[in-house]
């Protein structure tokens, strides 16, 4: 039995402000030591707000947090100054979406990584470009020697998104959050940077919460899937439960609407309408004004969460029914 | 298309060359070679979609057949017309509309949706262009009653994507150029988008140009897939016929790139390596020989011409592997899958 790396139970997310925005509700997700789940859903249901939260990385004035986050037993919603730096890069670590941004345009890139692992191992700098070089070699930079030196305008976007990954990695932590990793990037550079993520994982053994809107991605990545709507988790399983047996009717939308081996010219059973806006909190299932096997019920109340099997979850009355074409 | 068909639209030749300014007089550094000699053509009532990583030359491509950026050379014959000979840039823009990857930034923030829709038509002196507008906005699934007098950023992106198409059709075109059209959308909106294209493809008799990176959308909207790398056209050929045999060595790489889709049979080994290189100075001779696991020597000092793979055929390709007298080694044989 493998231990519970992290756990978060009930998380509430509200930000406040001109209008308020209840971008995550009732969220509970458990992940294992050396796990990789893939959070998937679209735009504004809470992927990212969920790993910053992780992170601690949302502004406080403006946000009401709920609920209890515990990483490795610690409850991470409490940590603040020198515990929260070491969490933050040294136990946890993150991959963006834009490399170009979340780099620094006025150091190389060997000095980055080597003032992380400055930071967090208390090494000498000789010490800590030994491992920056190292990690470079890791994520598989040619010329890795030259490329210590070199500003991130002067890569190209696969090779900046390498170096995100080689500085998230650099401390060797234990989970590693990747923020849409590949969105940006060139079909042939996105598997390239999946695989190598997929060999990296197995190397060094962390927990990885990958998020993405593309379910092929996920399906690359992951050994478990959570579906997200409106700041909640409708359905968690295997990649193998969700993808081959959705059970929650947006599942089975979202894989319909992937065109994958969809014939020409047959019409596509699209989802109708689009996500709620989240100003309230839902009190109902957030997916029955779009949903085909909507039940006076499900207008009622939020729906009960159905667990079919092990770590298996869906959150529907009509569970598992097929959709009528 | 068929050899008895005459083309709609024809494109012969059509190049650009960005010129890169730097230093300190500002002279002109190098040329950015975003397109270079592509031609094709595409049959009335045809979808034709285009493929490629990003700097390949496809929006460039988009940009240049409406006349958005000036091309270099080359020729656009739109029904025989020449575009710059007998044909003005006010006609063409007439009959080949565009829709944008970016549905906010390609709207007016100032203007309601129905004054947006309705300028275009404005503009050309069409009859009615209010009364078009209504019945276009109604007929893309926006009431027009409840959104008229709406501004861009009341609406959804799935929304604005909408009030697009019907500002691309108010002018009654023959063809809409779509620039990633439905990129920017999430999956369960993108559907929707594609059958409303579908449904109005139809019902206008239009002539889409596709344009796209997702190359499951491309396939199930397209009849014929054009694939461009580096400025050029590797490989153009039927839908059915690409899906089920890639002649050129980037398409079959860009199509293995996609995820499988299968939990049980993941991708083992990426397809290629690096990334693709710059259009700054793209290599000599064939411009994939860099990334090219079939290259030959041929491949670095001859450039390919694109060309039907066996007499008459529709299925085009440029690359040495397919020309028996090219030189390259395996020239004429059975390409290795």
């Amino acid at each position: 039995m493998t231990n519970t790396l992290l756990q978060i139970e009930n998380l509430d997310v509200r930000f406040k402000g001109a209008r308020n925005v209840h971008a995550i509700n009732d969220l509970s997700l458990e992940l294992k030591q050396g796990e990789t789940l893939a959070l998937l859903g679209e735009s504004g249901s809470g992927k990212s707000v969920t790993l910053k939260t992780l992170l601690r990385l949302l502004p406080e004035k403006r946000t009401d947090l709920g609920g209890r986050i515990r990483f490795d037993g610690t409850d991470i919603m409490t940590l603040s100054g020198r515990a929260l730096r070491s969490y933050r890069g040294g136990d946890v670590s993150m991959v963006f979406q834009d490399p170009g941004l979340a780099l620094d345009p006025v150091y190389t890139i060997g000095q980055q990584i080597a003032e992380t692992v400055m930071r967090h191992k208390g090494i000498s700098r000789a010490d800590a470009m030994e491992v920056a070089l190292d990690m470079l070699h890791r994520v598989r930079i040619p010329s890795a020697e030259r490329r210590m030196k070199n500003y991130p305008h002067e890569l190209s976007g696969g090779m900046r998104q390498r170096v995100m990954i080689a500085l998230a990695l650099a401390c060797r932590p234990r989970l590693l959050l990747a923020d849409e990793p590949t969105t940006a990037l060139d079909a042939t550079v996105q598997i390239q940077i999946l695989l190598l993520m997929r060999e990296l994982q197995r190397e060094f053994g962390m927990g990885v919460i990958f998020v993405t809107h593309d379910i092929g991605v996920a399906v690359e990545i992951s050994e478990r899937i959570a579906v997200m709507y409106a700041g909640q988790i409708i359905e968690e399983g295997t990649t193998h439960e969700v993808i081959r047996n959705p059970q929650h009717p947006y599942t089975q939308g979202l894989l319909a609407a992937n065109l994958h081996d969809v014939a020409r010219g047959t019409r596509l059973d699209a989802i109708p309408g689009s996500p709620p806006a989240l100003e309230t909190r839902p009190d109902a299932c957030p997916f029955a004004p779009r949903c085909p096997l909507v039940m006076d019920a499900c207008r009622q109340a939020l729906p009960p969460t159905q667990r079919p099997g092990p770590r298996r979850r869906v959150a529907c009355l009509r569970a598992g029914e097929p959709i009528p074409a | 298309m068929s050899a008895t068909d005459k083309p709609l639209l024809s494109v012969r030749d059509l190049k650009k060359h960005f010129p890169i300014k730097g230093g300190i007089l500002g002279r002109t550094q190098g040329m950015v070679q975003a397109v270079d000699g592509v031609s094709f053509d595409v049959a009335p009532g045809e979808t034709l979609g285009i493929v490629g990583e990003s700097g390949c030359g496809k929006s460039t491509t988009a940009k240049l057949l409406i006349g958005l950026t000036d091309r270099d050379e080359g020729d656009i014959v739109l029904n025989d017309r020449t575009l710059g000979r007998d044909m003005t840039l006010r006609a063409l823009r007439r009959d080949i509309q565009m829709v944008f990857q970016d549905s906010y930034a390609s709207l007016n923030p100032r203007m309601t949706i129905l004054d947006s829709v309705a300028f275009g038509a404005r503009v050309q002196g069409l009859d009615d262009p209010l009364g078009r507008a209504r019945r276009l906005m109604d007929r893309v699934g926006l009431a027009a009653d409840r959104f008229a007098h709406r501004y861009p950023h009341e609406l959804s992106g799935g929304q604005r994507q909408r009030v697009n198409i019907a500002r691309a059709l108010a002018m009654s075109p023959k063809v809409v150029v779509l620039d990633e059209a439905v990129s920017a959308l999430d999956k369960s909106v993108e559907a929707q988008v594609l059958n409303l294209l579908a449904d109005l493809r139809a019902e206008f008799g239009l002539t889409y140009i596709f344009i796209s990176h997702d190359l499951n959308v491309v396939r199930y909207i397209s009849d014929r897939i054009l694939v461009m790398y580096l400025g050029e056209v590797v490989e153009i050929a039927p839908v059915d016929q690409i899906w089920a045999d890639q002649a050129h060595p980037y398409t079959r790489s860009l199509f293995s790139a996609m995820p499988s889709m299968d939990p049980d049979n993941r991708t083992e080994k990426p397809p290629l390596a690096g990334d693709p290189p710059n259009p700054i100075d793209p290599p000599s001779g064939c411009r994939f020989h860099t990334r090219c696991p079939l290259a030959g020597p041929v491949c670095k000092t001859r450039h390919p011409v694109l060309g039907p793979r066996a007499q008459g055929s529709t299925h085009w390709v440029a690359c040495h592997l397919h020309d028996a007298h090219s030189g390259h080694p395996e020239a004429g044989k059975v390409v290795p899958a």
